[in-house]
């Protein structure tokens, strides 16, 4: 392949799986945050617990790695009800700032108490086989994992979309981010609703963190390291909006990717500055509402 | 200040409109509980002459969050990015002497001041037309990039690594810095007695009390015809200039600048400090940023995973059961003690 | 001479949605116009345009005669157009005194000036006593607006467009949400209101409406349905069945009716 055009499709191929992680572990921050106007900083937290049980499961118990993932999410998704139960519903109605502070302490609590645990040493994940070296679609190789990634993401892009939009579950999740009083006036339960969702989020953004061990290595900051890109997501996508939480993923993941193979140093740069653009000229993201 | 109950009997009308007007005459006044802090602090130099260095670094701190106090305490705007000012008044002061042999320290707090409050100026007029989850990602974003910009130039601003072995002129010529840091804690303590007369004068003006108008009720403030916006950007562009003041005292005191005072840890640090202090309350400032700075120079030293986990449910606990900190669990204990010394 | 507030062809959309309908409004000088009409035919939402809070899609507000449809609504406010909110829109955590000297100080431009302490101006201080006297607020001049009853707290409300020395106020719904046992107080305020002040007031008590406006206008579904005097609306059959309570019923049997007329 030419020079340009295979520089072209590696950053796309690297840029879309990224998008791909960053979807999986946005969304469920984007639902939450635009179903019960509630600011989760913790939400890095849990990926980074989903992290570190897949870990565990692999390395520990030998479980493979899909079904560890499967797992981790399954686990993370339930632990995290009583928080929601407990703790957040406390503060349904308390401002911004004291969301922030609260769900701040406890992704400082999460580090710590995962550092205690695991130490502050980069953790790795066994793969199996299939997930390892490339594939080769003719025109040029691709690294295996990546792909799996892309197509995971796909998947779960596919149910995700079919849940929201055909399924009466859906419909009552998209009235409720849409006018919550109204959604309450007419019977739906959004308390328990929200658990639901706030569950389901979770899971995915344990499903993300095991993902992203093959990716970027997992400490225990990675609870705040990444949390800065989950909120870029969220907000530039619009909160509440699987539309718009793909979207953005898309346009960071591609545009840092981009940033990163073209100029090298000044590559992070990208994102954030992209970030400012779309939010100064749609504040409420793209699919967000005023 | 909450009002006392003992209006109950009511009072004929003309002493009600001249207990009412008093109070809002009287309310700027100097209590004399507000020498506490500062004879506090000069007591710590005849007490810990060898915590010298440390002593500045808290000083430093409490002008940090005084700055923060204002647009979050006061107009109620939240956001992630503060350490951008105080970043940018740190490299003002390192890079005007490791480049330009600006050695002079006193011109050189002014000279953070403007850079600062201009950058606090023209970002401000940008982004405090929004609000909520919108304003903490620009912010931040913003904050990352001036960042990354630096980290970009590491040949001018040394990168992570920094700018060690800066020298600064001795004050007035004659003061020179001394190994225990003795001058260096007068200094600051003089400049932070300067910026916070300042900082409490506008707090009890007019412009004041519309901040805090905005931060009670924004709509109302539209509505009897309040510039909202310019007051807004305002005190945006006071506030960085005061974080620019800390960053360069920083600088000057530890003699050495890297690009980590622009880390959003120092954003959310100096956040922290405010909360457990108590916001809006001028003093919540100086309480929070001791507290917070002498607890971590116990704490992370024996754990730093334990300290992480205290400050973690510090804040935790703060918002549950003390949302207005430790100035608001004062205040609450001098009211409740006043209410039992009432027959 | 140029009217006190004008209002040309107003419109609002909102998608498909159009809740405001070329909508002409006059107050002349001295003016007291009550806005009456069923709930949800909008008469919030004109307010809302007319203070700025929405923008229209068409049409234009004059305030003594300059055209105001582009401004601030802050400006707007320091022109002169003062109004109430529905529900009370104070500053709770403060006390009603400092509620009135906010107002005055923005009115003034006072709180433009970071230096001077708030209580030096003792013209500022005296002014806002003189405003919670005429509204007998001076005893609770020191109380936190939230400490007060929610009556009490209208009064607030009331006295912060007052303060503001207006020359145009809109008063919405004043005596919402106040128990009957004080709504005199309200309704006493309204009925002494300056006569050089035009008036818009918005209210469903029609014998409030009656005892206290000089003109009425009748808004049904965004539209203006009709205006006139009070003894022009208290005897319009069709307003009657629109809106002053005849049942739904009879009101369909006079909509049958009016149609089989015109059939």
């Amino acid at each position: 392949m030419p020079h340009v055009a295979n520089i072209a499709v590696s950053i796309l191929f690297d840029g879309l799986a990224y998008a791909m992680f960053l979807f999986i572990t946005s969304v469920g921050l984007s639902v939450t945050m635009g179903l019960m106007n509630f600011v989760n900083l913790a939400h890095g937290a849990f990926a980074m617990a989903g992290g570190y049980i897949v870990v565990t499961l692999t390395r520990t118990l030998g479980i493979d790695f899909v079904p560890s993932l499967i797992i981790a999410s399954v686990l993370v998704g339930l632990i995290s009800i009583p928080f929601e139960r407990g703790l957040y519903r406390r503060l349904y109605k308390a401002t911004d700032l004291e969301q922030v502070l609260l769900t701040i302490g406890l992704a400082f609590m999460a580090i710590a108490t995962f550092t205690y645990f695991y130490g502050p040493i980069p953790k790795s994940v066994p793969l199996p086989n299939w997930l390892q070296g490339d594939i080769n679609l003719g025109f040029r190789a691709f690294p295996s994992y990546r792909a799996f990634l892309i197509v995971l993401g796909v998947i779960l892009i596919a149910v995700l979309w079919y849940v929201f939009e055909r399924t009466n579950i859906g419909a009552k999740i998209r009235a409720a981010v849409d006018n919550r009083r109204m959604a309450e006036s007419v019977g739906i339960n959004v308390d328990r609703l929200f658990t639901l969702t706030f569950a389901v989020g979770s899971g995915l953004a344990a499903l993300g963190g095991g993902l992203a061990i093959q990716l970027f290595g997992l400490t225990p900051y990675f609870a705040v390291l990444y949390l800065v890109l989950f909120l870029i997501v969220v907000a530039v996508g619009g909160l509440g909006s699987l539309k718009g939480t793909l979207l953005a993923a898309l346009v960071l993941g591609v545009f840092d990717t981009a940033g990163k193979y073209l100029f090298a140093d000044a590559g992070g740069f990208f994102i954030y500055a992209v970030t400012v653009v779309v939010l100064l000229i749609k504040p409420a993201g793209f699919y967000g509402r005023e | 200040m909450a009002v006392s109950d003992t209006m109950t009997a009511p009072a004929k009308p003309a002493a009600s409109r001249e207990q009412a007007a008093n109070f809002l005459i009287k309310r700027h006044r100097f209590h004399a509980a507000e020498a506490l802090p500062w004879l506090f602090a000069i007591a710590v130099y005849f007490i810990f002459p060898d915590r010298m260095t440390f002593g500045s670094q808290v000083l430093v701190m409490i002008m940090f969050a005084l700055s923060l106090d204002l647009i979050l305490g006061y107009a109620g705007i939240v956001t992630l990015g503060h350490a951008a000012f105080f970043g940018i008044g740190a490299y003002t002061v390192g890079l005007g002497a490791a480049k330009l042999g600006w050695t002079e320290p006193i011109s050189g707090l002014f000279a953070a001041a403007i850079v600062a409050g201009l950058v606090g100026f023209i970002t401000g007029w940008f982004l405090l037309r929004y609000r909520g989850l919108t304003l903490l990602m620009l912010t931040l974003a913003t904050a990352i990039m001036l960042q990354e910009a630096g980290n970009l130039r590491s040949d001018i601003s040394g990168g992570y690594d920094g700018l060690p072995g800066l020298t600064f002129d001795p004050l007035f010529g004659k003061f020179d810095y001394d190994l225990y840091g003795h001058t260096y804690y007068i200094y600051a303590l003089v400049a932070l007695a300067v910026v916070f007369y300042v900082v409490r004068r506008i707090v009890y003006s007019p412009f004041g009390a519309a901040l805090t108008g905005i931060r009670e009720n924004v709509r109302r403030m539209h509505a009897i015809g309040s510039p909202v916006h310019r007051r807004l950007v305002t005190v945006y562009t006071i506030a960085a200039a005061i974080a620019g003041v800390a960053g360069a005292l920083f600088t000057q005191t530890n003699a050495y600048v890297t690009l980590t005072v622009f880390d959003f840890d120092n954003s959310a640090k100096v956040m922290v400090m405010l909360i457990l202090g108590g916001t809006g309350r001028l003093y919540g400032a100086f309480l929070g940023a001791a507290v917070y700075m002498i607890l971590e120079d116990h704490l992370s030293k024996m754990s730093p995973t334990f300290w992480q986990f205290g400050i973690g449910l510090l804040l935790v606990l703060a918002v549950l059961f003390a949302r207005r900190g430790l100035m608001g669990l004062i205040e609450d204990a001098g009211r409740y003690i006043a209410k039992r010394r009432q027959p | 001479m140029t009217a006190a507030l004008q209002v040309e062809g107003l419109n609002r959309n909102f998608g498909a949605l159009h809740v405001t309908r070329d909508v002409n409004l006059t107050l002349e000088r001295g003016a007291r116009r009550a806005l009456i009409g069923p709930n949800g035919a909008g008469k919030t939402t004109l307010i809302n345009l007319i203070t700025g809070v929405l923008r229209p899609s068409s049409g234009r507000v004059l305030l003594n005669g300059d055209d105001i449809t582009a401004t601030s609504q802050a400006l707007r406010a320091r022109r002169g157009l003062a109004r109430t909110f529905q529900i009370n829109q104070l500053f709770r955590g403060l006390t009603v005194l400092e509620n009135i000297v906010m107002t005055i100080g923005e009115r003034d431009g006072e709180n433009n000036n970071l230096w001077r302490p708030a209580g030096a101006k003792r013209s500022v201080i005296d002014e806002a006593l003189d405003h919670l006297e005429s509204l007998r607020l001076v005893d609770d001049a020191l109380r936190l607006v939230r400490e007060l009853p929610y009556g009490r707290q209208r009064l607030v409300e009331i006295a912060m467009a007052l303060a503001q020395k207006p020359r145009v106020l809109l008063l919405d719904e004043p005596a919402a949400g106040v128990p009957s046992s004080e709504s005199h107080l309200i309704l006493d305020v309204v009925a002494s209101l300056d006569p050089d002040i035009a008036v818009l007031i918005i209210e469903h008590d029609m014998d409030v409406v009656f005892r206290f406006a000089k003109e009425i206008t009748v808004l049904v579904q965004g539209a203006v349905f009709t205006q006139g005097t009070p003894d022009e609306i208290m005897t319009n059959a069709e307003v009657r069945a629109v809106y002053l309570g005849e049942d739904g019923h009879t009101a369909t049997q006079k909509a049958g009716q009016r149609g089989s007329h015109h059939g």
